[in-house]
């Protein structure tokens, strides 16, 4: 079966500080790791090839760093990888990064099955994947919680809803989005990290793609506008206590009493 | 399309490095003299804004624009697994109320659903104007091809202005595919809603792990989608008199195809949530030992109180995940918490801030929980906890003797 990873590089720490006068993003350094929940994708496919053959493939979106990503995936066991990379578009938001990756999908290959993380550590969005899913034209199933069953046309899944678990068979092609702990990645290995050190990374930029019509990528592409950034607020509605731990827990139980807690 | 350019000619030797300083995402490049801009570019403008005047310059192109005034009312998704109706769903419609009230639109809900008829009258006691049916037994389980038809065919008939879908594992799910599908924003996970007089909805949620928080307007584009979480917004009173309308939706049988069987569907053991509990008592790394839990469950027992925590006692195993308070925990909102050796990391706070009352002690007076604390107690855990313990014991006794 022919199996697609999405994955993203993104920032090795969420500290992140605005600067207080001109209200711009300070990023220490440019540290940077796979997506955590990209992991569990990955071990997935591996998982799903062990049963059934075929071939894994990656695809990312980023600046041409973000080929290391796509290594790292090698190292794991992946077989392809494909880096979708372009000034064109540059201030993509959720949903013309999703239009962008599936445009480079298509380069690539019909899929049975692509699999995504639950969400990133950056954008923390958990939108991509369906949104892709709906560019695509497959159907898809998210909070996957594990592999029921594998069969030749279809799959089945465990998905987690708020009060149920649910069992659901899906045909391919279809995405699904997978939770963390679906089952335990595996370490990148030294060995394969030899034996693919010279394997090409695609490239895909927007002269490939089939849809080139530019008000559909970067700024110009995402309907959301960021209209401004700020910290987060801070509550000026407060008391801060000290003396005693005698005094102390008087005070509470006095306060919790006319708070009508007690 | 709107793009960046780099004016070479009035690059110099000084001028380059500040302007690959400038760059908070590494996206300048300098080559031999020129300055390239790579596929790392955000679009943040900072080099236009900050670096040497007119070397980097914006060009923006007009934006094709919607007309506003064609899309009206907030439409509200009804989130329910088989008919029951999640109370995010409530908390949503009373957030829509007040955004309407500021552009004088109604207030819609979609609820799509097997046998529903009679649940969405529940709702007319909520204010809702009008309440739009879709009620097909290919519809009992969320399958995503046809949920996203009928979402499809409500937005296409009603043309809402706004939509508030709950972030619940259904809400995450079909939200983000209705999105694509009219190619318009969706702002996932917001904390504040606000209405613009020209209809623009301003989205903030928090960004980049609750450390920033982003303001987002989507003013191109109709409907414009937002995803909120539980426990985030206020429901509404229930007036006793219900208000309002139903309208029954009908769907052509091919738009309820799916590719997706649902084969079983096993309801989880219930279990105390913590996203339901009105008093919490949460508990971070400066408890010292697993045996230490045994006071914090006293106290707990004492306040009527669920215990949560910080992910390093998850870790520890003294507490299980569902326990878990913060960005990769649970959020609540808790008529009243009490935090107790919690230093108050974003992490955390932007999972409990919303609480009514915040209790903190910590024997660190710069501990950044104090910020967000209504009432910061700066002091030991272990002298404090037990003495509170024996006060509160003690003025229960007292009323008891009354």
């Amino acid at each position: 079966m022919k199996i697609l990873v999405c994955i993203k590089q993104v920032p090795g720490t969420s500290k992140i500080d605005v600067d207080p006068v001109t209200g711009v993003l300070k990023r220490d350094g440019v540290d940077s790791k796979m997506n955590p929940y990209d992991l569990f994708a990955i071990e997935t496919a591996l998982k799903l090839k062990e049963q059934k053959g075929g071939t894994i493939q990656v695809i990312s979106m980023g600046p041409p760093q973000a080929k290391e990503v796509i290594r790292e995936a090698f190292m794991m066991g992946v077989d392809e990888g494909a880096l979708v990379s372009d000034r064109k578009f540059a201030g993509a938001d959720v949903l013309a990064t999703s239009y962008t990756i599936s445009q480079g999908v298509r380069q690539l290959d019909d899929f049975d099955l692509i699999l995504c993380g639950k969400q990133t550590t950056d954008g923390d969005t958990a939108q991509v994947g369906p949104e892709m899913a709906e560019y695509l034209g497959i159907p898809h199933i998210a909070n996957v919680l594990s592999i029921v069953d594998l069969k030749d046309t279809s799959i089945q899944v465990e998905m987690d809803m708020a009060n149920t678990i649910e069992v659901a068979e899906i045909q391919f092609p279809c995405l699904l989005t997978v939770e963390k702990d679906i089952f335990q990645p595996r370490l990148p290995s030294y060995k394969k990290k030899l034996s693919t050190k010279d394997r090409e990374i695609r490239m895909i930029t927007f002269k490939d793609f089939q849809d080139n019509n530019e008000t559909r990528y970067g700024l110009s592409g995402s309907p959301t506008q960021v209209e401004r950034i700020f910290p987060p607020s801070v509550n000026s509605d407060r008391e801060t206590w000290t003396g005693t731990s005698a005094e102390l827990s008087a005070q509470i139980a006095d306060k919790l009493k006319q708070l009508k807690f007690v | 399309m709107s793009t960046l350019i780099c004016h070479q000619e009035k690059l110099n030797e000084s001028n380059i490095q500040a302007l690959v300083d400038i760059c908070p995402f590494g996206a300048l490049e300098h080559k031999n003299g020129t300055l390239e801009i790579t596929a790392g570019c955000k679009m943040c403008k900072l080099c236009v804004k900050k670096g040497p005047q007119g070397v980097m310059e914006f060009i923006e192109d007009a934006a094709t624009t919607v007309d506003k005034n064609s899309w009206k009312g907030i439409g509200v998704y009804v989130d329910h697994v088989e008919g029951e109706i999640h109370p995010v769903t409530l908390e949503l419609i009373g957030k829509a109320k007040e955004l309407a009230s500021v552009v004088n639109f109604p207030v819609y809900c979609v609820f799509i659903g097997y046998n529903i008829k009679d649940k969405a009258q529940e709702l007319l006691h909520y204010g809702v104007d009008e309440v739009f049916v879709y009620d097909y037994e290919e519809l009992k389980h969320f399958r995503i091809e046809p949920y996203t038809a009928a979402f499809e065919d409500f937005i296409q008939r009603i043309k809402p202005s706004s939509l508030l879908v709950g972030a619940t594992t259904i809400g995450r799910s079909l939200a983000p595919r209705v999105a694509a599908r009219f190619r318009t924003g969706l702002t996932a996970d917001c904390t504040t809603l606000e209405m613009k007089e020209n209809t623009d909805l301003v989205q903030i949620r928090p960004a980049f792990g609750g450390n920033i928080m982003a303001q987002i307007i989507c003013p191109n584009t109709r409907p414009q989608m937002a995803t909120v979480r539980y426990k985030v917004m206020n429901a509404p009173e229930k007036q006793c008199e219900p208000s309002g309308k139903i309208t029954l939706c009908q769907l052509d049988p091919q738009q309820l195809v799916s590719s997706i069987n649902v084969l079983k569907v096993t309801h989880k053991q219930i279990e105390e949530n913590i996203s339901d509990a009105e008093v919490i008592i949460a508990v971070g790394r400066a408890l010292k030992s697993e045996k230490d839990m045994a006071m914090i469950k006293e106290l707990a027992q004492l306040l009527g109180a669920q215990i949560a925590g910080t992910r390093p006692l998850v870790e520890a195993g003294w507490i299980n995940a569902k326990q878990q308070i913060g960005l990769s925990g649970r959020t609540v909102k808790p008529k009243l918490i009490i935090t107790l050796g919690i230093s108050g990391a974003v992490q955390f706070t932007a999972g409990m801030n919303s609480s009514e009352q915040i209790f903190a002690i910590n024997k660190d007076p710069l501990a950044s929980i104090f910020n967000i604390a209504h009432y910061g107690i700066i002091g030991d855990l272990y002298e404090v906890v037990p003495q509170l313990i024996e006060d509160i014991k003690g003025s229960k006794l007292l009323a008891c003797a009354r």
